[in-house]
């Protein structure tokens, strides 16, 4: 079975080839990397608060099957029906065999990354239950058939007027009424209907607190609180990486996430779900999906630090000129990158190739993931597994002989054009000509400095 | 050191490194086998093919007290990333001893003043982000409550006449990127054009940059627009006469 | 199936977490500064929530100018009459199509200009979401400077549902601009009203 990897730059060309909607869409994400810079500058402790962040969700993962268990004794004892799934296929089972039993045809359900992880909504409406997602940009999404291009702005990608075609193609509306407002309002004429009407409700969790079995969700439309409150029965999806000690440690979180993601201090809703409503039922599916084998990576386990707040991918250059969906996976942008190797290595093998290295994502991480540091790490792993093209392995073995060689390094160097057969920053992929597509290509001087030198100072001596 | 890229297509670069080192009254040699420091390899991920040639240059360098090169990227990889080559009493005196140029100015030799210096341009300064993510030798915008610093923008500043002009996203990368700039060109060449738009913006004809590596990136988009544009390195306006 | 899953994910997790890291102290981080009642409305401003820091002599008639084609009102406290209680919805949908929620918060957070609901207050937790309009009183003295000082309430120990509302429901989701409402409250309205 061979597993074609994810070519994102190739992606990346048609995206790039619309002008016009790639400014807009580097302007709206760069925005939010903007305001996410004010909102850390009023206050003064938070590289003090990051690094605390940092250190509690590494306290909290090293002592992982302890809070895991302590979050489930006290969750069946506020009276939730707790589950473990090991991976998507049994998560999917799970929800489905809850939702058969009760009787459900149609599931409301508020934005969750671990869903789309899991191809959840898929699954569900195969087997003949409708699934509505809540939330606006998802549910965008939804209607286009189309994947999140960002884990907090799933339909980033998209201009209002993309927005007033769709509803106009689905619901009828006013196509040329492009104004945010109005398609906000026609989403909610269609969508809280059907939230009224549904008989279950779905969310995913940001955190899960261990001391207290509450679930988290952190959104500005309330549609967490609707899924949770509205249908009497109600699942919530909970990745095993996202249980925080106690209330305490839950404060630090919830002060970094939304500053990290839209410079918000707080998002509008912030909601604590620790046991079922009145005459209501509450099911808890604690997921792995990969995350335990991912903890035993002395190098890549950090990245299970995650809070989803996407600051990394805001700031990532390459994101905001290539898009979301570019990079063909659930989690995009540098998160991205260095998360679906562990699902998939080969499929996502390309992927630690998008990058410059630049060295921003780390720095915005309200956790401390040093994000670029492991995208340079996976390319290691990557090279070691072969997973490079044969023109890049040559490139490279040649690259290895001449430079490791003085003499012929300088035969090489020396003889004009050949130069730029061998240089290998960009003269040893030459051949593709890839540098010369957009940019001029530097010309070789006349004489190196090797060649100055030699004529200039070495006589002197 | 003289970076590989620098050797072959800047070699004014170096000259005007050495140059200005000299005038500092520093003695300085230049170990005449040396060829690159293997970061392009490594950078892709091949560490395998990296370590003869890291080797390479830890035999070149090991014996010196200080080594210098006008390139923040190759002194980032030399000192925070040279894993391919062996552990090595050797090899971990290179790498605690190598110095980005606007480094060595600032922290070793703490110059005070160029006078030789006039540079009566007005200049945007494209400070790398191995220079400043991985040398630290300017605050990055990611951290908004560190106080303001910039070693190189220091040193320019001590040139008479110029005027440094500030722009949006100046610490946002270019876009070059190593082989990134390859193997991903369209979205580096995205890149690099709306940081010469920004720049443009601001009416400087001159960008200056301690890193040559995003200049060469730079310089090829600027060209292919036929923007009337000039990129030089710090070393040379520091060196006087780059006009 | 899923004992063994259980069973499985501890046993994995178990064997991989990585040796044990310490747990940090979490300062509170207080400092000094203006009053709270001003923090609290300021920052409420920021997600479009409105505060009236001199509470009105006549709360009920307060109520009706505010929202003159209010017809179906839920009041959870004293100082308002509404015309509905939480008793008559059975089913939790049903709050749908109350213009008015009216209840009393136990804390408010000058930091982020959120206050706190639970199942106490509300009874019916969709009365929070689901209306057109939520006005919320809040006594002064029952302020506290950021989030870390409001996690130690004891609501969020205790209560099933406990709910930090910043602001009107919101969402940026189309072109980045932030509209109302999305799916819950159209108008959100935080009256600083000490307790009788």
């Amino acid at each position: 079975m061979s597993v074609k990897p994810i070519d994102q730059a190739r992606n990346a060309l048609a995206f790039l080839e619309d002008r016009p909607h790639e400014h807009a869409f580097d302007r709206l994400i760069w925005g939010l990397r903007e305001r996410r810079d004010a909102a850390a500058r009023e206050v003064p402790e938070w590289e003090e608060l990051r690094d605390l962040a940092s250190r509690i969700k590494e306290h909290t993962l090293s002592n992982l099957a302890h809070y895991l268990e302590l979050f489930e004794a006290r969750a069946r004892r506020n009276g939730v029906h707790v589950h473990w799934a090991r991976d998507a296929p049994e998560h999917n089972q799970i929800v489905h065999d809850i939702l058969t039993e009760h009787g459900v045809a149609q599931l409301v359900k508020s934005k969750s990354m671990l869903t789309e992880e899991c191809d959840t909504r898929p699954f569900l409406e195969r087997r003949g239950i409708q699934v509505i997602e809540t939330d606006l940009g998802e549910r965008i999404q939804q209607l286009d058939d189309q994947p999140p291009s960002h884990i907090v702005m799933p339909a980033a990608q998209k201009t209002p007027q993309d927005v007033a075609d769709l509803f106009h193609r689905v619901y009828g509306s006013d196509r040329d009424r492009a104004d945010p407002v109005y398609l906000a309002h026609v989403m909610r004429e269609h969508t809280r209907p059907l939230i009224l009407e549904a008989a279950a409700g779905m969310t995913g969790a940001n955190f899960a607190v261990a001391q207290t079995g509450a679930v988290v969700t952190v959104t500005n439309e309330g549609n967490a609180d609707l899924s949770g409150n509205v249908p009497r029965l109600r699942i919530c999806s909970v990745g095993i990486e996202k249980m925080v000690p106690g209330v305490e440690h839950l404060a630090v979180f919830i002060r970094l996430l939304t500053r990290s993601a839209t410079g918000e201090r707080i998002t509008q809703y912030t909601s604590h779900f620790a046991a079922p409503r009145v005459r209501g039922e509450m099911h808890i599916v604690l997921v792995d999906n990969g995350r335990s084998q991912r903890l035993g990576d002395e190098r890549f386990w950090y990245s299970l630090k995650c809070i989803r707040c996407g600051a990394c991918i805001n700031t990532c250059p390459v994101y905001r000129r290539s898009g979301g969906l570019s990079y063909g996976s659930t989690y995009m942008g540098p998160i991205g990158i260095i998360m679906m190797p562990t699902f998939d290595i080969r499929r996502y093998g390309e992927l630690p190739f998008s990058s410059t290295i630049n060295g921003s994502c780390s720095n915005v991480c309200p956790v401390q993931i040093n994000i670029h540091e492991q995208i340079y790490q996976w390319r290691e792993v990557m090279a070691a597994r072969g997973e490079m093209s044969e023109t890049k392995k040559v490139a490279m073995k040649v690259a290895d002989e001449v430079l490791s060689h003085p003499r012929t390094y300088r035969v090489a160097t020396e003889v004009g054009e050949a130069a730029l057969k061998v240089l290998p920053h960009f003269a040893i992929y030459n051949r593709l000509n890839a540098w010369g597509r957009h940019r001029d290509v530097p010309r070789p001087a006349a004489e190196t400095f090797h060649q100055w030198y030699a004529r200039n100072r070495m006589g002197a001596r | 050191m003289v970076p590989c890229y620098i050797d072959m297509f800047y070699p004014q670069v170096g000259v005007a490194t050495l140059e200005l080192l000299e005038k500092l009254g520093v003695e300085v040699d230049y170990p005449f086998d040396q060829t690159c420091c293997g970061q392009p390899m490594a950078n892709s991920g091949a560490f395998k093919q990296a370590k003869a040639t890291e080797e390479l240059f830890v035999r070149n360098f090991a014996g010196y007290e200080h080594i210098v090169a006008p390139s923040g990227s190759c002194v980032h990889h030399i000192r925070n990333k040279f894993t391919a080559a062996e552990d090595t009493p050797e090899r971990r005196h290179v790498s605690s001893h190598v110095w980005d140029l606007p480094e060595f100015l600032c922290d070793v030799l703490k110059v005070r003043e160029f006078p030789w210096a006039e540079f009566a341009n007005a200049v945007a300064l494209h400070v790398s982000c191995s220079a400043i993510r991985g040398l630290y030798e300017q605050s990055m915008s990611e951290r908004p409550n560190d106080p303001w610093f910039s070693k190189p923008r220091s040193l320019l500043e001590k040139v008479r006449g110029v005027s440094i002009v500030d722009y949006d996203r100046h610490d946002e990368c270019c876009g070059f990127g190593g082989t990134f700039a390859v193997t991903e060109e369209a979205v580096s060449a995205a890149i690099g054009n709306d940081k010469l738009e920004r720049i443009g913006a601001t009416g400087a004809r001159y960008i200056v940059s301690p890193d040559m590596s995003c200049l060469m990136h730079l310089q090829g988009c600027a060209h292919r627009n036929r923007e009337d544009l000039h990129f030089l390195h710090l070393a040379q306006v520091l060196n006087g006469g780059a006009a | 199936m899923s004992k063994t899953a259980r069973d499985d994910i501890l046993a994995a997790v178990r064997e991989r977490q990585p040796a044990s890291r310490e747990l940090p102290q979490v300062p509170d981080f207080h400092r000094a500064g203006d009053d709270l009642v001003h923090r609290f409305s300021a920052a409420l401003a920021l997600l479009d929530g409105k505060s009236v820091s001199q509470p009105p002599a006549d709360l009920q008639q307060w109520l009706t100018e505010s929202f003159p084609d209010a017809t179906r009102i839920c009041s959870t406290v004293p100082e308002v009459r509404g015309t509905v209680t939480t008793g008559e919805f059975t089913d939790w949908a049903a709050p749908a199509d109350l213009d008015v929620t009216v209840v009393r918060t136990p804390l408010g957070v000058a930091e982020t200009g959120s206050i706190l609901v639970t199942e106490k207050e509300l009874d019916v937790n969709t009365i929070a979401v689901l209306p057109q309009h939520l006005v919320v009183l809040l006594d002064p003295a029952d302020l506290v400077e950021n989030i870390h000082d409001a996690y130690g309430h004891p609501s969020f120990q205790e209560a099933a549902y406990a709910v930090l509302l910043s602001g009107p429901s919101g969402s940026a989701d189309i072109g980045g601009r932030t509209v109302h409402p999305a799916q819950g409250v159209s108008t959100l309205t935080v009256i600083l009203s000490p307790r009788t």
